[in-house]
């Protein structure tokens, strides 16, 4: 256990464990210090100086986020001299920034907008900086817009985008007046290494890092008549959106979600957890003709391991970080970008609509998707496959915009075709659910049996936060037809966040480890804790949210992706055969390598 | 100079012994403890300006459960209106080397680095010299304490001992939060003694003369001599080497071309003490410490030229981290602009001292607070240049 602190925080004594900060002790105690810089997930900075407090017998002020407890340390948070110096550094960030808030994307979403609401700050204590500020707006991106103008330089960007991702797009330039957080030599976020993860949105205090928002393009579609506007939701937006609109983390609320896509004007809701289901069948095929190649054509051009391609920050990533691994990545498009080719071919054909005329829609955890969609690669249907993303968080708006008092609203269900799906599908929204509905699918096809896991439940796969996890799977008493793979040990392995994703593929550059299949998510948790989530994102947020996903896998009727009976039929009456023509056509994609900074 | 009213010392510059690193070799056969007990009797405090005592400094170092340490010589001198660390690297380097081999020893390090400031990179090959000498010596003398020089790239926060280990690891150079402290954790967080160049010189000195000579200068606050960088209104600009512990207004009789109207101490980072206070002031620990610079003004000078040009310094040599320093930095100089202008009321001073106040107190590091230092004792004394 560890040693016990006594200090005096507003004149009450507690004991907290050693190591503790101060700003923790006094959240212990239900004391609420401000901060910016400081995020739980992410290492210690203290640099916005908003959270100093005052301690007896020391002439300077803390920042409780630094300082750790020490015995007898007696604590002020809310002196007179803790309230000049907060509103002193609160006036002066104010000073520095670009505060139009009506104009700002974070309006009323912000935190120094909230702490200057707090503080009162109204009288412009100090002069107004901005105006010889030469502050830029990298807007020229897909997914995610950088505006300086907005930033208080807390770096909880660089730590994320460093610590979180080992990516180091953005980092601190230049120093004094002159010190933003900037790239590689300053080019624009879409010609640096940025994966688009949007986690550095997720984090930012302020409107400085925001999702390009495609909110009103999606309501022109909307009430366009001419247009039959499709929406797909992915799977773990249907467990976060709550948070946006008000109620708490980890509750389920896919039926309320339906009826709010409804109402709002959306022609069909579909959703993209039935492309996901479709993802496993051509994924889990693809894997076993990898192994039969390699195992007995003896072919050496096949690449294993083969490593799962459902999320794009980690598609950007590896094309950046390790492109002679490509040939690795699964050909299979991510069920975002398989749902938007289907929709204008496949959907439309069966609707009997133009697909000209087919506006797709999808509601992503994500904002790395929005630049996914963008790829000029994903217009396998003759138009772009996915026309707009949006993040929970733009939904969330959008439900607002509407008017809607969403806890009130019904549950409702999917429309069909296309709307149907699997408890395999739902858990591609958390770390570990690609590998553990692939392997539900691939073990009953190899061997005819159920997973040997009961319930279904494949927990050795099941990722931890921040962890690189490593499993095994032996194979026996294949079917004749699989008979190469009897007495196999699958070697598995599941990542998330990527800096875990790079310890990944280090090991098998190294040759360390000989995997033969791959699960990487880019965020943190898988996306569960996506870049377009509802902010704040943590940990303890993160883990409800998963427990969230495990439950709504548990209440589906049907929890394997082959026996989604909508992948059965989409295969009868247009895709024929996994891995076959159309799929290739429509299903399949391939990278492109990129530079490394 | 013909009449010396101030003690001149020949402490730091004085000539070399005849065997080469004796004091060195003298030392090593001694124990830690009386070395240690030697530096804690003779009271020295860090040279650098804040004047921590070295012998504590080494203790924490030495009793810190570690597997490595290292010494580090803090040779990026930075403060404007300092130049005495040049001046000692250029004229007794192999005094430094000596006080780094024997912190070596007291807190059982094996490498120790200087970090010379970038635009002394000239110096590297007659340092690299004395190194090589400084290696056979200790190589014969079986102390296994290497020393190797690390350049600055020219920016004044990497002189605060934890950017300056930043910078030395390859960061960026800006501060760490403290704690903590490079006794327990600085070069790559392992125990690390930092000390001035002056700093190491005095130890080698105290090991030469002992303890009791060496208490024979200075005050009991601010013992033994120092080196003042002396520049500014003075007919004898130049390095001086003196006592601790001199009134101010002997110190202005001397340097002074009579006329002067304040000296800034200790640079841009320390205080401005005008005329009137000139005969109360001492200089040293007790008083105004310095890390040697000694500017003189005389009355053609305006004190707000010279705030604006301390102001403008630190607005661009901020390392931009926390909002007190790059903003508060930035708050300041704009606002004596906009009073001198008359666009903000001359009480403007006053909430920009409160702010001068707020950074002393907040800021991460020296840097952000000890601007309130020149800019409180400039704008305190010389209010009317300020708004008129």
């Amino acid at each position: 256990m560890a040693k016990k602190i006594n200090l005096t925080i507003d004149g009450i004594n507690v004991s907290v464990d050693e190591g503790m900060t101060i700003l923790e002790a006094a959240r212990t105690l239900n004391i609420h210090i401000p901060t910016l810089c400081y995020h739980e997930d992410l290492c210690v900075a203290g640099n916005c100086r908003v959270c100093v407090v005052e301690q007896e017998k020391v002439k300077n002020l803390p920042a409780s986020c630094a300082m750790p407890v020490a015995e007898g340390m007696v604590i002020h948070t809310n002196s007179m001299k803790v309230r000049m110096a907060r509103k002193h550094i609160v006036e002066l960030l104010l000073s520095e920034h670009n505060a139009d808030c009506t104009k700002c994307y974070k309006n009323g979403n912000c935190e120094l907008q909230g702490l200057a609401s707090q503080m009162l700050t109204g009288d412009h204590m100090f002069l107004d900086l901005v105006p010889d500020k030469k502050y830029t707006i990298d807007m020229f991106n897909s997914a995610i817009v950088k505006d300086d103008s907005r930033c208080i330089r807390c770096q909880r960007c660089v730590r994320t985008c460093e610590e979180l991702q080992s990516v180091s797009a953005l980092g601190v330039a230049y120093k004094g007046d002159k010190m933003k957080i900037s790239t590689f030599f300053e080019h624009p976020l879409f010609e640096v290494v940025c994966t688009n993860c949007g986690q550095c949105v997720n984090r930012c205090p302020t409107g400085a890092l925001i999702e390009k928002n495609y909110i009103d393009q999606v309501w022109d579609a909307i009430y366009d008549p001419s247009k039959h506007v499709v929406v797909q939701t992915a799977p773990a937006v249907r467990i976060a959106l709550g948070e946006a609109l008000g109620l708490p983390p980890g509750k389920i609320v896919t039926g309320k979600m339906v009826s709010a896509l409804k109402r709002l004007g959306f022609n069909s809701v579909l959703d993209t957890d039935f492309t996901a289901d479709l993802t496993i069948i051509e994924e889990g095929h693809e894997l076993l003709s990898r192994l039969k190649k390699a195992l007995v054509d003896k072919d050496p051009t096949v690449s294993l391991p083969m490593a799962t391609s459902c999320s794009p920050g980690w598609i950007k990533f590896i094309e950046h970080t390790f492109p002679e691994y490509l040939p690795n990545l699964s050909t299979c498009k991510s069920p975002q970008q398989m749902f938007g080719a289907l929709a204008k071919t496949f959907y439309a054909q069966k609707r009997q609509l133009d697909p000209k005329n087919v506006v797709s829609v999808s509601i992503m955890p994500c904002t790395a998707k929005k630049f996914e969609a963008n790829r000029p690669e994903m217009r396998s249907s003759g138009y772009k496959d996915v026309d707009y993303v949006l993040t929970t968080r733009e939904l969330g708006i959008m439900i607002k915009q509407a008017g809607l008092e969403f806890d009130g609203l019904p549950e409702e269900k999917f429309d069909s075709f296309m709307g149907s799906s699997t408890g395999a599908a739902v858990i591609f929204g958390t770390t570990g659910g690609v590998m553990e509905a692939a392997l539900r699918t691939v073990y009953e096809v190899v061997t005819g049996r159920e997973v040997p896991f009961e319930g279904l439940n494949i927990v050795p796969v099941r990722g931890t936060e921040g962890e690189v996890r490593e499993a095994t799977i032996h194979i026996e008493k294949v079917k004749p037809e699989w008979s190469f793979l009897e007495g196999v040990d699958l070697q598995c392995v599941v990542a998330n966040g990527l800096a875990n994703a790079k310890k990944v593929m280090q090991n098998v550059k190294e040759g360390k480890a000989n995997y033969h299949f791959i699960e990487i998510m880019a965020c943190p948790g898988g996306c569960l804790g996506g870049g377009g989530q509802p902010i704040p994102t943590n940990k303890e947020i993160r883990s409800k949210r998963k427990s969230a996903i495990y439950q709504e896998d548990m209440g589906m009727p049907i929890r394997k992706s082959h026996e989604n009976p909508d992948v059965a039929s989409i295969y009868q009456e247009f895709l024929e055969k996994p891995l076959g023509h159309k799929s290739h056509e429509l299903l399949h994609t391939h990278y492109t390598p990129r530079k490394r900074y | 100079m013909s009449e010396q009213t101030l003690k001149r010392v020949d402490l730091i510059f004085g000539e070399y012994s005849n065997i080469k690193y004796k004091v060195l070799a003298d030392t090593l056969k001694r124990s830690n403890d009386e070395i240690l007990k030697d530096l804690l009797d003779s009271g020295l405090r860090g040279r650098g300006g804040a004047g921590f005592p070295t012998a504590m400094k080494w203790k924490f170092t030495a009793e810190s459960p570690c597997d490595e340490r290292f010494v580090i010589c803090n040779a990026d001198e930075g403060e404007p209106g300092t130049f005495k660390d040049r001046e000692i690297l250029l004229r007794v380097p192999r005094k430094v080397f000596s006080g780094m081999a024997i912190c070596g020893k007291v807190i059982g390090a094996k490498r120790g680095f200087m970090y010379l400031r970038g635009e002394y990179r000239f110096m590297i090959p007659d340092l690299m010299k004395e190194l090589e000498i400084y290696h056979e010596h200790a190589q014969k003398l079986g102390h296994d304490f290497k020393i190797e020089i690390r350049l600055g790239s020219g920016a004044y926060i990497c002189g605060e001992e934890s950017a300056l280990f930043e910078s030395m690891e390859g960061g960026r150079g800006e501060p760490r939060n403290k704690p903590p402290y490079p006794t327990t954790s600085g070069f790559m967080k392992k125990p690390t003694v930092i000390n001035n160049v002056e700093t190491f010189v005095n130890v080698m000195m105290i090991m030469r003369l002992g303890p009791e000579q060496y208490k024979k200068l200075g005050t009991t606050d601010s013992r033994g001599s120092k080196v003042f960088s002396v520049s500014g209104d003075t007919p004898i600009p130049g390095i001086y080497e003196l006592e601790l512990g001199m009134p101010l207004d002997r110190f202005v009789d001397e340097f002074g071309d009579g006329d002067t109207k304040a000296v800034q101490v200790g640079g841009a980072s320390g205080f401005c003490v005008p005329r009137k206070k000139f005969k109360e002031t001492v200089i040293g620990f007790e008083g105004v410490p310095t890390g040697g610079s000694m500017m003189i003004f005389n009355s053609s000078r305006s004190m707000y030229n010279v705030l604006h040009n301390y102001l403008e310094f630190f607005e661009e040599e901020s390392c931009g981290q926390c909002t007190p320093c790059r903003v508060g930095c930035q708050q300041l100089r704009k606002g004596i602009v906009a009073v001198k202008k008359g666009e903000k009321k001359a009480n403007y001073l006053d909430q920009l001292m409160k702010l001068s106040e707020s950074m002393k107190i907040t800021a991460k590091c020296g840097l952000g607070q000890s601007v309130a230092n020149s800019f409180s004792s400039i704008v305190n004394n010389f209010k009317e240049e300020m708004i008129y």
